[in-house]
Formats: structure tokens, C-alpha cells, sequence
């Protein structure tokens, strides 16, 4: 440790006041506060101690929450080429595979986006804040496995510096970061990650006849037109190769989709991880998935009674929880501290509308098969609107009372 | 008719180094000295005394030209040593070297039978009237103000606090005399609101003229204006005022026998002194003596007061007007390798994230300066509210303050808390934001415009 100390007081010098680097302190202070915790002291009025958990430590936990998602989502990819390929591959084979797919993106996203934020962090002389630890991830994470690199280092870009710094870095941002990369890349590069061709690498070999690269959402999609009800598509799909979309396939994850929002189950075990540490709020999580499952029920009541416009509608609303990119945009993007609702009664609102409009986009809307991107992001700018009517609720109580 | 207030927001710290019961015998301090800087609201400052002047306990020392009846007075008689000024002169200490024996300056005592003016204006010149503070704002209370009511907290829930029946034993009689002198000074109630997880002490539940209520809960359950806000909370307009335990007592022996006494106990606390318990000396006394051949690392903090609220005055400082308590702390200039990411039970934390289990932990905490983190900005959502038992959004409010926002300010609770409320917000926040200072700075925004 000693060594390392002395390493890194030796080139302080250089960043010093007045120094050669000087412009580049805060990336210096930046690096030498992740190898070791700053001696700060408190100062001399006020709290004398501070609590020992810090920004660090708290988004490290949201990392941490997320490996889960993301193993499984190396594994998966992997297991998905071979259901498509046709060809046989033992665990390790899928492993190797689906991580040579996945750590280009991981790679690419977390060096863009510190690259990029470093550069506002120079110029604006700020310190280097640990925002992107998260974000770096979740952007790999609701990427396809099959996108061009250059496309995640645009989308990453652009959601650091729009998404993000013009609004004057973490902790100021309005939309989530990681969303914003995915919702840039849809309406600017949809050919590369939207259809039925992007979510299974194939790695240049041919398909096994037969084969639909179609996710469990365009497949309930594709039901509704031509009249079959969605369970029954959703059982038969790939079922000659083994791999069908039952329910417990799609919670278990073992579907085609983004590299970690496969499984509800991961995303479950990260719930839980976020919960149990406090990180995240639970009421926004029991609020995404309820509100997910409710208008879900609403959906089959409308279809119960020949109102219904599409077969989607008549699907059992616990179908909603389990495919697509639901369970992981709840748990990990709908949850994101600086884009959600920061009062307590808004967070319930804020979770299960964006449920609600989830199940809203997916049913009715054919040009967007999957709704929770746009529900969260729709839901990000609503946010302060939500809080504006709870802090007035507040300020109104105090008002009354001073009247009564 | 007594109220009973259960909190459940809020965090008591279990820190090492408790202080108990009992009487140290340790060398008196010699010197003792008045801070103006205690005392937010002093505006301008003028000094009554030169160097080199002697002076009795109770003799006036300083006062606030924008408040001239109120004065500051010295706490022991002796010779004024020095008076001690900082950049643009800006008053910091006037230190008095102590005799051996204690005179005091011989007052009336007060007659509580007179009308109120005449009470108010013998207390505001007797030195005793500092002690009565103002709600909003906190500052020094105003003597042509008329309170809704009176609010006394009688117990401490800061972490490592004396406990007030020790420090008040003997002194049953002037508190009953304080109580009786401050019932004429308000048109509504006095409440003197006590522990409600333990017995109520004799102390408490023999006093007359007073409404008993009782809090129980983490801290900051003692803290007064938490129970104003359960009681009677203040609105814009409105104003309360707040006495602390020793406050009272000591306004009751000036209405009972005419002296300003500031003779005290405090209680000395905190993991770096071998020896702890209470010690008697007077109000400002200079710490050096107690912490003599009483410390145990080489590089401490020496804090007037609690971890949470109190200031750093070195080992060479005076204790604050207001302070009962004495914590010595290890500093914590130091960098730990991967500390934000390495597990463990013994750092204390009010969060649960990965490897911080502290919260397993039922033992006692030894903690020191360090702030584990750098500034940052507001990033969690949902922390400051578990903390403050308070019908207020403490983030919006911050943020309110931030923007300079004076509607906002009064809008969402500005008037109900100073930085004592907020000082448990400051120890959790993960950005490490300093919000006690933040919400000075507000209040003085509301204050001088």
C-alpha cells in the first residue's frame, strides 16, 4: 500500500497549482480516491463525524446488483446461438461465447463514457463523480449482443453529454442516462436493434431451418394479427428446436432479447440485492410490477367483453412481468435516484404508472413492440411534475395549519 | 393535559466512550472566555471592557447594539487577560483569567409578582437572558417579543449527551424558580418535554406551571424543535422560545438570589480520554485542564459539545456558551486503501449498502474524523427523511436554500428547524453536503432580508 501511495505522491507534484498538468487535478484526486479513501476531515463547525458510506460505496452496490443479470446474460447469448445455429455446445462453450459478444460492449461503454466524462470533468473542473459506474453498465446491458461497437460508443457519447452533462453532470440529469443511449440508438439506428435479426448472434453461420429470431413480444405482437391466441404462439415458437417461450422460459430468461434484460429472475435477485441494502426504493419496484400487472388485468377485462382490439390484449397479465425488458427497466433503470421521483408518495405514482404505461405501449402501439423504454423515459420527465403536487401537498398543510 | 409523542424516524449513534456518573476531581481551568460567534444572532458586537480591567461574575462584558438590553456577562470574576480579534477585527474571545475565588456582581433578586416589563428587563441585563433562544431562526431572543409559548427539553439525545437531572441535581429549587419566572414571559404554555422511554425523574415530575410531555424515540427526539413540531408548530409570523435545563436553573438562582451564577458541570465524553464523568467549573472554562495527562492518541479533536453539532476548539479552546459536554475524538487524516469498498462492522453507518453491516453491529462505535467521501452532489433520494421526524421534505428544502429561493424557504419549513434538526441529515448524507452550515445560511438569507 505503501508502494502505491508513494506512487501516486509522487506525481502530485505535476498536478499542483501552477503545475504542468494542473487542468488535470481532478482526474489525479479522482484516481488516487478510488486506491484509497481520502484523508478529508471534517470540518471545524458542524457534524464532526460523517456516516462511512459514500457515493461510491452506494453505486458499487447498484453494480454489484447488476452482475447477476449480466452473467446470465453472457451465458444466455451464448445458449441462444446454439438453439440457432443448431449445433451443440456444452456450458463453457456458451460461456465463451457469449462473452466474447458481451465484453466488447461492457468494454467500449465503460471506456466512451469515462473517456467522455473525464474530458467534462477537465473542462468544467469538476470532480470526477462515480455516476457512470452505473450507467457504464446498464448501457451494455440493454444493448443487443449483435450491435455494431461504434453504434454503443455514439449512443454512449450522446447520452453523457445530452442525457447528462448540459444539464450540469450527476445528480442533475432529468432523463436516465442508460436510456437515453438505447432510446438514441432506436430512433437512430433501428435497423440494428429492433426486428428479429439483432437479438441472436449467429456469428456468420447459417440458421437452423425453422428458426425465428423473433423476441416473446413480437411474437405476442404478431399474434394478434393473425388470430392466434398469444400463449399458444408464444408455446410454439422454436419449439422444433427445443426452446420454446413458456412462461417459465421467459422468467428464467433462457429468450432472445437485450444482453441483461432477459431474465426476471436475475433481475428479481438484483431486487433484492437493492432492497436489502436500501439503495433502491422498494416502493418503485412493487409499484412498476403491480402497475405492470393491473393494467395487464384491465387489458383482459376489455377483451373479455368483445372490446378488444388485438389478441394481445386477451394474454394473462403475469405474462407482462416476465418478457421483455420489464422486470430489469423496473428494478434497475425505473429506480435511478437522480431521474425518479424523489418524494416518498411519488415514487409509489411514479412506479406503477410506469408500469401501467408499459403494458399501454406494448399492447396497443404496433411501432414499439417494447414499452418500457419509452414508459421510463416519459416517466423521467413526468417525475418533477409528480413531486411538484406532493411538495405542494406539504407546503399546504403547513399553510392550513397556520390559518386554523 | 400532557402529550405523548412516539417517534420512529431518526438514528442513535452508539459511539464509544460514554462519560459515567460521576464527579472527576481535576484542576479548575484558570481561564474562561466569551464567543460572540456562539451566538448566531449577535449583529454588532460591542465590547463593554478593556484588557486589563477586573471584573465580577455577572459583570456585563458585551452586548449587541442592535439588541442593547440584552447583555453578555462574564462567567467568573477576574482580570480581562485579552480580547482577542481576528481578521477585520472581527471579535472572537474575551478572556478573563480567573480568581481563585468566585465574586459575583450582587443583583436583586426578582420579584415575580411584578408585571412583566420590569421581569423581562432585569432578566435581559442579569446575563441569564442568552439562554433564552428564539424560535425561528435560533438566535438570542428578543426581550420586547412575546412568545406563543416556551418549549424546554429535558433530556439530550445526542450521542455521548450528559445526562440533565445529573447535571441539575441540587438545583431542584431554581429550576422550579426559572419555570415559575418564564411562565410570566409567555402568554401561552411552558412545556417541559421529557423522556419517554425511562421514568420520569423526580426533577421533572414534581415541577409546577408547566405542561409535562413526553418524547421517545431515536434521536432527535430531545431535539426542541422536533417537539415544538409535534407540539405547536411555528408558523411564519409566529414565535416561540427555548430554554435549555441549565438555562433554566440558572435564570432561577438570578430570580432567587439576584447573582449570575455560570457555575456548571460538564460532562466529559469520547473515546480518547481515560478518564470520564462529569467535572464542575464555570460556563467558557478552557479545556486544557481536562484533557491533561487524560488523552489517549497524539492527534485528537476536541469538540465543545457533541459529534453531531459541537466545534472544533483545540486543545487550547473554550467550551461554548451552551455546551455541557466535552467529546475528544480521534482525527481521522488518514487514507484507507479501497475504504469504500473494503466490508465491515465496525465503521458506523446508517446504511446498509454492500459490506456495510455495521447495522449487525449492537456494540459500541469508535469513530473519528474522517469524512469517508468526497463532496458530491444530492444523488440518494429518501435518506434525509428517515432521519428527520419532521412533516418536512428536508432535500427540497436544501434545495430551496441552494437556489435562494425565499418563497420556497418559508414555504417548506424554514421557520421549524435550525441546524441542530438537520445535523443527523449531514452525519448520513452520502454526498457528504454541509447541510448545517447550508441551513444557517438560509436562515440568515430570511433573517437579514
Amino acid at each position: 500500500m505503501k508502494l502505491i501511495q508513494k506512487l501516486f505522491d509522487g506525481i502530485k507534484p505535476n498536478f499542483q497549482k501552477g503545475a504542468k498538468w494542473e487542468k488535470f487535478h481532478t482526474l489525479y484526486e479522482g484516481h488516487r480516491t478510488i486506491v484509497f479513501a481520502p484523508d478529508l476531515v471534517t470540518k471545524s463547525k458542524g457534524a464532526q463525524i460523517k456516516d462511512a458510506t459514500d457515493l461510491k460505496r452506494v453505486m458499487i452496490t447498484v453494480v454489484i446488483a447488476m452482475i447477476p443479470a449480466l452473467l446470465f446474460g453472457i451465458l444466455n447469448i451464448g445458449h441462444q446461438h446454439f438453439i440457432a445455429t443448431g449445433e451443440t455446445g456444452t456450458f463453457l462453450d456458451k460461456a465463451i461465447f457469449g462473452a466474447m459478444s458481451v465484453l466488447p460492449i461492457l468494454i467500449v461503454s465503460y471506456a466512451v463514457g469515462l473517456a467522455t466524462e473525464f474530458t467534462f470533468c477537465v473542462i468544467r473542473n469538476h470532480p470526477i463523480s462515480e455516476g457512470y459506474l452505473v450507467t457504464g453498465m446498464l448501457i451494455a446491458l440493454v444493448m443487443p449482443p449483435y450491435i455494431p461497437l461504434w453504434q454503443v460508443a455514439l449512443a454512449t457519447i450522446f447520452a453523457v453529454v445530452i442525457g447528462k452533462e448540459v444539464f450540469g453532470g450527476t445528480g442533475m440529469n432529468i432523463l436516465n442516462v442508460a436510456m437515453t443511449a438505447r432510446a438514441f440508438l432506436y430512433f437512430a439506428y433501428p435497423a440494428q436493434i429492433s426486428g428479429d435479426l439483432v437479438w441472436t448472434s449467429l456469428a456468420d453461420k447459417p440458421a437452423v431451418d425453422g428458426f425465428s429470431g423473433a423476441t416473446a413480444l413480437a411474437v405476442a405482437y404478431n399474434s394478434s394479427i393473425d388470430g392466434t391466441p398469444v400463449v399458444d404462439a408464444l408455446s410454439k415458437h422454436n419449439a422444433a428446436m427445443g426452446a420454446d417461450y413458456s412462461f417459465m422460459s421467459m422468467f428464467m430468461g433462457w429468450i432472445p432479447g437485450s444482453i441483461g434484460e432477459t431474465s426476471t429472475l436475475m433481475a428479481l435477485i438484483g431486487a433484492v440485492i437493492l432492497v436489502a441494502t436500501g439503495v433502491a426504493s422498494w416502493k418503485i419496484i412493487v409499484g412498476g410490477f403491480g402497475g405492470a400487472y393491473a393494467m395487464g388485468l384491465v387489458m383482459n377485462a376489455f377483451a373479455g367483453n368483445g372490446l378488444d382490439v388485438n389478441q394481445f390484449m386477451a394474454m394473462p397479465a403475469h405474462y407482462h412481468l416476465v418478457m421483455g425488458g420489464l422486470a430489469f427497466g423496473v428494478v434497475f433503470m425505473a429506480t435511478d435516484p437522480v431521474s425518479a421521483a424523489q418524494t416518498e408518495l411519488g415514487k409509489w405514482i411514479y412506479g406503477i404508472l410506469i408500469g401501467v404505461f408499459t403494458v399501454i405501449i406494448r399492447v396497443t402501439n404496433p411501432a414499439y413492440p417494447e414499452g418500457i423504454m419509452l414508459a421510463v423515459l416519459f416517466m423521467n420527465v413526468v417525475a418533477p411534475l409528480i413531486d411538484h403536487y406532493v411538495v405542494k401537498a406539504n407546503k399546504k398543510r403547513r399553510l392550513q395549519r397556520a390559518t386554523v | 393535559m400532557s402529550i405523548i409523542v412516539k417517534l420512529k424516524k431518526g438514528f442513535d449513534l452508539n459511539l464509544a466512550g460514554k462519560a459515567p456518573l460521576e464527579l472527576l476531581q481535576v484542576a479548575s481551568s484558570s481561564t474562561f472566555a466569551l464567543k460572540p460567534a456562539d451566538f448566531p444572532g449577535i449583529q454588532r458586537p460591542k465590547v463593554l471592557v478593556n484588557e486589563g480591567d477586573t471584573v465580577k461574575a455577572g459583570t456585563p462584558l458585551l452586548l449587541d447594539k442592535a439588541m442593547d438590553q440584552v447583555l453578555y456577562a462574564s462567567p467568573v470574576s477576574g482580570e480581562v487577560v485579552e480580547i482577542k480579534r481576528g481578521e477585520k477585527r472581527k471579535l472572537l474571545e474575551i478572556k478573563i483569567l480567573a480568581d481563585k475565588k468566585i465574586t459575583h456582581e450582587k443583583g436583586t433578586p426578582i420579584d415575580l409578582s411584578q408585571n412583566r416589563e420590569s421581569i423581562v428587563a432585569q432578566l435581559a441585563a442579569s446575563g441569564t437572558w442568552p439562554h433564552i433562544i428564539q424560535r425561528p431562526y435560533g438566535i438570542v431572543a428578543n426581550p420586547t417579543d412575546v412568545p406563543k409559548a416556551i418549549f424546554i427539553s429535558a433530556f439530550d439525545s445526542h450521542p455521548l449527551a450528559a445526562e440533565v437531572n445529573f447535571l441539575l441535581q441540587g438545583e431542584e429549587r431554581y429550576f422550579q424558580a426559572g419555570i415559575d419566572a418564564l411562565a410570566k414571559l409567555t402568554t401561552g404554555k411552558v412545556h417541559l418535554n421529557v423522556d419517554g422511554s425511562k421514568a420520569v425523574p423526580e426533577l421533572f415530575s414534581s415541577i409546577k406551571q408547566v405542561q409535562l410531555n413526553q418524547f421517545s424515540g431515536p434521536h432527535p427526539a430531545g431535539n426542541v424543535g422536533v417537539q415544538i413540531h409535534h407540539l405547536d408548530p411555528i408558523n411564519k409570523g409566529e414565535i416561540a422560545w427555548t430554554v435549555s435545563p441549565f438555562g433554566v436553573a440558572q435564570i432561577g438562582k438570578y430570580v432567587i438570589e439576584g447573582i449570575y451564577d455560570a457555575s456548571k458541570m460538564v460532562a466529559l465524553t469520547g473515546s480518547e480520554l481515560n478518564q470520564r464523568g462529569y467535572v464542575k467549573t464555570y460556563t467558557g472554562a478552557q479545556v486544557t485542564p481536562f484533557l491533561k495527562d487524560n488523552t489517549q492518541a497524539a492527534h485528537i479533536r476536541v469538540i465543545s459539545g457533541n459529534v453531531l453539532t459541537g466545534e472544533n476548539v483545540g486543545a487550547e479552546g473554550y467550551l461554548g456558551f451552551y455546551h455541557s459536554q466535552l467529546t475528544v475524538i480521534p482525527e481521522g487524516e488518514y487514507e484507507e486503501f479501497l475504504g469504500w469498498l473494503k466490508p465491515s462492522a465496525s465503521k458506523l453507518s446508517f446504511h446498509k449498502a454492500i459490506g456495510m453491516f455495521s447495522f449487525l453491529n449492537r456494540g459500541e462505535f469508535k469513530v473519528d474524523t474522517n469524512t469517508h467521501g468526497e463532496e458530491r452532489p444530492f444523488v440518494v433520494s429518501g435518506v434525509f427523511e428517515k432521519v428527520l421526524p419532521m412533516d418536512i421534505l428536508p432535500t427540497y428544502l436544501f434545495k430551496a436554500i441552494i437556489t435562494e429561493d425565499f418563497d420556497e424557504m418559508e414555504e417548506l419549513g424554514l421557520y421549524e428547524v435550525i441546524e441542530e434538526d438537520v445535523a443527523l441529515c449531514e452525519f448520513v448524507d452520502p454526498s457528504k453536503n454541509e447541510l448545517q452550515q447550508l441551513v444557517r445560511q438560509g436562515i440568515e438569507l430570511l433573517m437579514y432580508s
